[in-house]
């Protein structure tokens, strides 16, 4: 048993870690869709700064933190600063409870990829996305202005309405693995069908799946569902009214949630860290975080991969998307596991 | 619409008031929002005030002049060749054409024919243009609707068609390409041939563009059904060009009235059934490849001879007036002249297709959504610099 003190500064090492790791990726994933889709569209994306335009990044967050932080006059000032603040908080919050790899041992001291261990992941990961809709509802609200107000209201209810078919989707997997807790769900993935297929939830659960990843496009306000902030017609939505810092946080925001959601993504669905581990022991012991990384990415890539090849939703297609054709397919989906389930138990 | 405006454009009251005026639009669940004239998605400086209730639109109203510059005032003080470079600003996505119509108006005026082989350059030239024209209707349409790649897409193939302007007379936007009574430039050499590496490369690029959005579902629903016009409509707001055939009038001056060489070439007329959006952009699309048919035929068939009539230097058209048009890409281009036999003109009105398509707005959204209002805008394919003038 580990004592108090170590068990905090443990906790605080990996809190530092895994912030710093997140926030980079948050950077560079926008560096990766600008690249990406520059590439998709004939242009090359940022080549100045850096090789490769590697280091700009780097120079749009000084950019963001040298610009004047201006404060329109008719904004409700109390909620028009706490929102930005509450839709980067929450973003970065579901991080904590998402494992990267099995555990490892530095020092003597055994420890998990993960910040706080608990038994009701997923369920703290929904629960604080959800809260993330308030960051976007306030902001709206409290610019004072109808492009906001419009972009908040879009924002709310679709967010709130793709929800329940995310949540719903997510219970198949649950129903399977028997466990809210990330890892025991990971960990219940290893292994194979029949000697060649890795168990995988993807392959019982395909239609959750899918139903997970648009209503996770949703969620994050990406193409399709980008009616939010849907530039040419609302100019930018609920964050029409900031500058400087406080839109670096929004958008900040998104990328992380674009990043918890490929982290649920793998985890639940495509086995998490799971993959071939070889070589010397240090090697076996960084494979599995190399394997959930790739996994990532991949996800990242098809989110910028649908950017370049769709035009946006309506707002009321997408509501009919969500409400007449994921909803009713998350039930049938979620009824037909827990039959499938019974009958063979 | 304009004895409501005020000068002070801080003043200005807008028609659309509030049913109930003494309510907020929070009680009244109407609001009114003000589009433009800095929106990314009003194609420059249009401003529209539109209506909500909530999301669905209950009525427009456009403001325009933003982008005026007195064309019309400043050809009464310029001679007839000090003019032609005016209108190349109107709409400049297709200088040529409306080159080609203002020369062509005052050809008619002073009994001038242009030569067969200036016809054909100009053919040549107009229907290129004509593309790019479209091309940059499709990019922007489709990046307002929310696909980004195709604008990166048409934008790399016009570079091509502003490639041959620049080689035939230096400029890539703002041509000038004709004078009255022919063609300053004779081609250059390999014209011929650019023209036809051109023609066989856009065709598979159109391809392209359709395979990103004609069977894209989500392209497909947010289109179809979209600012739905009828024949009659059109009609009784003097609305032409793909707006118009889109709606199943099969109406295009290149036919109707042939001008320039278009009665020598063989092509089709593309019309529409539903006048949809989604109409609007098959016709476009298919104009494009009609376009290319025309091109290929005048460049293969393309005469020898002078690309100059004999125009006197001074141009002093006797007393008298003219109007003519053309089909523009965007719809029936006029001009009409008035000359008091001195030689500048002593009225130029010009009827632009932009500004008489874009009456259309208003009954094209009402009872739709706001991003109806964006697709409706940029199907309506208007240059703002063509409205205002």
């Amino acid at each position: 048993m580990l004592s108090i003190e170590s068990f905090v500064a443990i906790s605080l090492i990996k809190t530092v870690i895994a912030l710093f790791v997140l926030l980079t990726a948050v950077a560079y994933t926008v560096w990766l869709e600008r690249k990406v889709v520059g590439h998709m569209q004939n242009r090359w994306g940022p080549t100045r700064v850096g090789p490769f335009g590697l280091l700009q990044p780097l120079a749009d967050g000084v950019k963001f933190m040298f610009k004047e932080d201006l404060i329109p006059p008719h904004v409700y000032k109390p909620l028009y600063m706490a929102a930005p603040m509450l839709a980067v908080v929450f973003a970065l919050t579901s991080i904590a409870v998402i494992p990267v790899g099995n555990s490892i041992s530095i020092g003597g001291i055994q420890t998990s990829l993960q910040i706080a261990d608990v038994n009701i992941g997923l369920l703290i990961i929904l629960g604080v996305t959800s809260l993330g809709v308030y960051g976007v509802a306030l902001a709206g609200w409290s610019s004072n202005s109808k492009y906001s107000l419009l972009g908040g209201l879009r924002a709310s209810a679709q967010m709130v309405s793709y929800e329940i078919a995310l949540g719903l989707s997510l219970v198949g997997v649950l129903i399977l693995s028997g466990s809210l807790s990330l890892r025991e769900i990971v960990d219940a993935q290893s292994g194979t069908y029949w000697g060649v297929l890795p168990r995988w939830n993807i392959f019982p659960q395909f239609i959750a799946f899918f139903i997970y990843l648009m209503a996770a496009y949703a969620e994050t306000n990406r193409i399709p569902f980008d009616l939010p902030e849907a530039e040419t017609e609302l100019v930018a939505g609920y964050h029409t009214e900031y500058s400087a810092m406080k839109f670096a946080m929004f958008f900040m925001a998104e990328y992380a949630n674009m990043i918890t959601v490929a982290c649920v993504a793998s985890l639940l669905f495509l086995g998490g860290w799971h993959g071939p581990r070889f070589g010397p022991p240090l090697l076996q012991a960084i494979l599995p975080v190399f394997w959930f990384a790739l996994r990532i990415f991949g996800f990242l890539f098809v989110y910028i991969w649908i950017r370049g090849t769709l035009p946006r939703f309506r707002y009321d297609q997408l509501m009919a998307f969500g409400w007449k054709f994921l909803l009713p397919l998350a039930i049938a989906n979620l009824v037909v596991t827990a039959l499938v389930v019974a009958i063979q138990s | 619409m304009g004895d409501q405006i005020t000068k002070d454009p801080a003043s200005f009251i807008s028609h659309l008031e509030l049913d109930q005026p003494d309510k907020t639009f929070l009680d009244s669940n109407e609001l009114i929002i003000n589009m433009g004239p800095q929106h990314p998605a009003t194609h420059g400086v249009l401003r529209v005030i539109l209506k909500l209730d909530g999301e669905k639109v209950l009525g427009t109203e456009c403001v325009i002049g933003y982008l005026h510059r007195g064309v019309e005032k400043i050809a009464e003080h310029r001679t007839y060749t000090m003019f032609n470079p005016y209108v190349d600003r109107m709409d400049y996505v297709a200088a040529v054409s409306n080159g080609l119509g203002y020369c062509e108006a005052v050809e008619k005026l002073m009994n001038v024919q242009a030569p067969p082989r200036a016809n054909y350059i100009r053919v040549i030239l107009t229907e290129l243009n004509r593309l790019a024209s479209h091309q940059l209707w499709l990019g922007t349409h489709a990046l307002d609707i929310g696909a980004m790649t195709p604008l990166f897409y048409t934008f790399r193939d016009r570079e091509e068609i502003l490639k041959i302007f620049e080689k035939y007379c230096g400029a890539r936007l703002t041509t000038h390409a004709f004078r009255i009574g022919g063609c300053l430039y004779e081609t250059y050499d390999g014209f011929e041939q650019d023209v036809k590496k051109f023609i066989d490369f856009l065709p598979p690029k159109i391809d392209e563009y359709e395979e990103l959005l004609t069977t894209n579902r989500i392209w497909v629903e947010r289109t179809k059904g979209v600012g739905k016009i009828t024949a009659a409509d059109c009609v009784a707001l003097g609305v032409t060009g793909p707006v118009l055939r889109a709606s199943g009038v099969k109406w295009d001056l290149r036919k109707a009235q042939p001008y320039a060489a278009y009665s020598e070439f063989d092509f089709d007329i593309p019309i529409g059934q539903s006048g949809d959006t989604y109409d609007r952009y098959l016709v476009r699309m298919e104009e494009m490849r009609q376009s290319l048919r025309i091109i290929r035929q005048a460049v293969e068939r393309i005469p020898e001879g002078p690309i100059m009539a004999k125009v006197p230097k001074v141009i002093k058209p006797a007393v008298g007036e003219i109007y003519h048009s053309i089909e523009a890409p965007k719809g029936e281009l006029g001009y009409f002249i008035v000359s008091d036999g001195s030689t500048q003109p002593y009225r130029i009105r010009v009827r632009p297709p932009s500004f008489v398509n874009l009456q259309a707005l208003d009954l094209m959204v009402r009872g739709q959504l706001v991003a109806d209002v964006i697709a409706v805008i940029g199907t309506l394919d208007i240059v703002l610099g063509e409205v205002d003038r």
